[in-house]
Parts: C-alpha cells; structure tokens; sequence
C-alpha cells in the first residue's frame, strides 16, 4: 500500500515527543494581548489546564480542545488511532463528554493519499467510539505528516473537573502504563521489542473514555491526563503552587521494557526539557536513574491523573482494575511546604 | 584515538545512537567528540556520559552549534566487579571535565560588593563574563535575594548565564525570591528550586565562591 522509502519519512518520531517545552510556551502565552475576562470561561489557558470551559447556560459548558502531532508509528491506521484518542483525552480530562470533533491533516502532497485515508479511517473510528460525530475538518499541504483534532465536549458547570483543585491527603491514581515515549523512541531505532509495542500502541489507542466514566463515581477533585509535558510534568502543574506531594515510584505502573531503554540512553530531546523545566521541583530518593528518565517522559495519549478522595482511593483503583486498566495509586497529595521538595519521589 | 561523530541535523536519541555506535568502535581507551546542532541535545549526551562516568566537556562553537567530547577510560568499559574502586580513582585524576569537583557559586545580590551599586552592577556582570570564561567551571550557580533579578528578563547577565547552562553548569534561582520580586514568570535562564536544594547544594559544596 505504502512503500518502505515513504514509510521512513512518514514517521520522524512524534506524538508528544514533538510538543514545544513548557518552559519556552509559557514566556510566548505570557505576552499576548488579553482582550476582556468573559467571565463565562470557565477555564482558560490562564490555568494551563488541559482544554478550555465556557459556560453556555446554568446547566452547560462546553468544553473545547484541540491536538494535533506527527507520527510516533509507522502504520498510518494506527497513528490515526492514537493521535484522535490522544485529542479526545483532553475533553475526558476535563469530566466532560465528547460531542463533536473536526479532523486537523498536514500532508505532503506527494505522499501516497491511501496514506492518509487509513490515517483519517483510524480517527474517525476512535471518535465514533468516543460517543461524538466528526463533523468536518480543514488540511494543508506540508512536507511533513501531521494529524489531529479539534475536540467539542459538553461538561455541567459545576462537574468540571479542574486539574489543580486537589486537596491534602487526596491519594493519586494513576490510569495507565508510563514509558511509551521511551518505547516509541527505542522503536525508531530498532531497539524495541515487538511485544513492547504492542504493548504502547494498544495503551495509546485506549480511550480515557473507560476511566473518565468510572472517576465520575468517586469524589474526584482533580484529573488531568499526562501527555507531553510527563507524569512529573502534569503533576507539577496538578500542584499548581499549593501543594506537595509523595509519589511512590514503586507503585508506578510502567511498560517493563521502558527501564532498559532509558539505560540506554534512547531519549528524546521532549524528556530532557520536562527535566530541565520539572526537575528543579523534583527531589528522587534512591530513585534508578532509568525510572527518572520514564517520569520525565513524555507520554502521547498518556492515562489520567486523578485526585481521589482518600478512603475512595483502594475502591477505585479496584474498580479501575477490574475494567482492565493497569492503574495503580501512585502517591499522596500533602498540605503545601516550601521547605521541602514540592515533589518527592521515593 | 579520536573519534569525530557529525550528529548535526540528527533529533535525539540518534546523537547518542551515534556517539555509543562510536564509542563502541574504539574499543578501549579513547575520546569521542559529537558535534550536535542544539543544547537539548548536548545535554542528553552530558548525562548519558555521567551515567557511564566518562569524562564530558562541551563547548559552544557558534550559533547551533555545539561540541561534546567524551573521554572514555580503559576501564570504563571492561571494568570487573574487582575493577570499580579503581575505576571510580582513575576517571577523578583524568577527568577532563571543566566541571570537575564540586564547586558552588552562590549569587545572593545583583550588586558585587557594598558601596555603590551602580558599580555593583558593573562589577557583577564583569564577574559572570569571567566566571563563562574559566577553564574550570562551577557545578551549580545559585541565585537568591536580589540575586534572583540576575536570571530573568532584561538582566545584563542573560547571554553569559545561558552560555554556562548550555555547557553544563546547573543554574538555579530560589522561587520564593522570584515570586517576591514577581519575576516568576520572568525567569529566562536555568531552573527554579526551593531552600531544601538550596541548603543541600551548599552543605555537599567542596567549595562555594561568593562575589
């Protein structure tokens, strides 16, 4: 369908290993002009949350995101899956459902169009699986590959779940394995295991859909999904100034193989910026140099991060579980204390 | 032996993919010098090489453009299990690393000495130029206080600053202090870190230099 010469400029490792630092975005977001506060928005990126809320009446908002990036796998059918799960976590983050999404293409004009049709075919079958309805989408010739969308959700206003109204003592869930950026990377350069992945694909094609679902149960306070920026990363601005927090790196769910990449040293430039702009805030305690480097990684279509009210914790990391998410609680939010670390790994 | 590895162009991890590729092929005692196009990439090198503890140095050649040299030591690669305390005295002796030792420069005003400030001023910048310029680098800078001006927007320093980060000096201005002169989201060189690192850089210093 596509031959081997296409297939090796299709994919340059992407996902969101191809997101610009935190650190950079923030100096460039800080000097645009602010027009009024609508005070209808909920949330915006003044909060560096993960999509936008604005309210549309007492009982609804809607919730808006857009995502988009090159490909990280070289089959197209399953870099659309991905990339559109990766879209649509954004909404799920938020405690929202999704309802519409426009499809965003960058695609070289050369490049085989079978190519992009099974890209667009993976998409749209996540979209529908999602719930929503793909109501159009707008593309442009590139050099490179890019795919993605723009996601329209639906929230109740007063449902919306913030990604930084955590409290003391909420424990940590996390909803799925870290190290798909190390094993995408590792996969570029042929080190990779086949059973490795498949294990990241079908990671990143999972929708958080499951896992949002299950959350609405329990008293949930905050939630956000780990993408580029990392698990510490995400974290980080979870704590957003006014808490620390403990994670037990023991309890981290990680793909195996991730360990003896990051050994390796098969990292991405993505990884070392999350260090760069995360780890000043990072104390490790006796903490594997490879297991640093999978919590600095950057995750495409990564799970949730969930603040749970503490004796809900074990009954939902259980009922997680028994859905077949590979989620574990992974640590413990704590009063703020600027003398100490505001992250702790042990 | 001297290897030269061009990784100019290449997205990690393909300069560290090359840089072990050629590591590999001196078999033995030898130095490697990568050149990359971006500090990201430096920086990943400079860790895989701490790691290993190779000796690295790096240098900025020009506008993206930059150059990594890992000496690696007889040891290095075929050390036994018997062979690790002579490995850990071996790599400390020939260590070409400009960072070698751990040394601590602590900044905690934007001024250089008491008296007049707008000479402060001068002097300090003449003190972080010269500090770039050491053959010998710090491990860390620390900034506090009014030190903390010296790493944000529309600091004198800001080139000399960014010209140490990119060949591996740790820079790291106290949050707390930031966030007193509002410069939280000002800051444009290096990281932000808290008392507790602050505390234990000092305490684990071999020597701290205070202007």
């Amino acid at each position: 369908m596509y031959n081997m010469e296409e297939k090796i400029v299709f994919c340059k490792g992407g996902g969101c290993t191809a997101k610009l630092g935190a650190g950079v975005l923030s100096r460039v977001l800080e000097k645009l002009p602010r027009g009024e506060q609508d005070p209808s928005l909920l949330v915006g990126y003044d909060s560096r949350d993960d999509a936008a809320v604005y309210k549309i009446s007492d009982d609804m908002a809607i919730v808006q995101t857009l995502d988009f990036f090159p490909p990280m796998v070289d089959d197209p059918y399953t870099f659309g899956q991905i990339a559109a799960a990766n879209a649509l976590s954004d909404i799920y983050a938020m405690g929202g459902e999704v309802k519409t999404a426009l499809n965003i293409v960058c695609f070289p004009e050369k490049m085989d169009l079978n190519i992009l049709g099974e890209i667009m075919r993976g998409g749209s079958e996540k979209v529908i699986e999602a719930g929503g309805t793909l109501a159009g989408g707008h593309s442009i010739a590139d050099s490179d590959v890019k795919y993605g969308l723009s996601v329209m959700g639906v929230v109740h206003p007063d449902r919306v779940l913030a990604n930084n109204h955590g409290q003391p003592g909420d424990k940590l869930i996390l909803t799925k394995k870290l190290g798909v950026g190390i094993i995408c990377t590792a996969n570029r350069v042929g080190e990779a295991s086949e059973a490795a992945m498949e294990e990241a694909i079908a990671s990143m094609t999972t929708l958080n859909k499951y896992a949002a679902e299950i959350c609405r149960k329990y008293e949930v306070h905050a939630c956000t999904d780990v993408t580029g920026f990392s698990f510490l990363g995400h974290l980080h601005e979870m704590l957003d100034d006014k808490l620390n927090c403990h994670i037990n790196a023991s309890k981290v769910p990680v793909i195996e193989e991730a360990h003896r990449h990051a050994d390796e040293f098969l990292l991405t430039a993505a990884g070392q910026r999350n260090r760069n702009h995360t780890g000043p805030f990072v104390e490790f305690r006796k903490i594997p140099f490879s297991m640093e480097e999978i919590l600095f990684d950057p995750q495409t279509s990564g799970g949730l991060l969930v603040a749970v009210k503490a004796e809900q914790a074990e009954a939902l990391e259980a009922e997680l579980q028994n859905a077949g998410l590979p989620a574990k609680i992974v640590g413990t939010l704590l009063e703020k204390n600027a003398n100490e670390a505001e992250i702790i790994v042990g | 032996m001297l290897k030269v590895v061009n990784a100019m162009g290449d997205a990690c991890p393909i300069p560290v993919v090359k840089t072990k590729n050629a590591i590999k092929e001196l078999i033995g005692a030898g130095m490697v010098e990568t050149l990359v196009d971006n500090e990201i990439a430096v920086q990943n090198l400079t860790k895989m090489a701490q790691q290993k503890n190779y000796g690295v140095r790096s240098e900025k050649l020009g506008e993206n453009q930059y150059r990594v040299i890992m000496t690696i030591g007889e040891s290095a690669d075929e050390a036994g299990a018997e062979a690790v305390e002579e490995e850990t005295t071996a790599e400390e002796t020939c260590m070409p690393d400009g960072r070698r030792g751990n040394k601590v420069v602590v900044i905690s005003s934007s001024y250089m000495g008491t008296g007049d400030d707008e000479l402060g001023a001068v002097l300090m910048k003449g003190f972080i130029y010269a500090l770039s310029q050491q053959d010998e680098l710090p491990k860390t800078i620390l900034f506090y206080n009014s030190g903390a001006k010296l790493t944000c927007e529309m600091s004198p320093t800001l080139e000399d600053l960014m010209s140490l980060e990119a060949n591996g000096v740790e820079i790291l201005t106290c949050g707390t202090c930031l966030n007193h002169y509002g410069l939280t989201e000002k800051l444009k060189v290096g990281g932000v870190t808290n008392m507790y690192v602050i505390t234990e850089k000092m305490m684990q210093a071999d020597l701290i230099v205070k202007p």
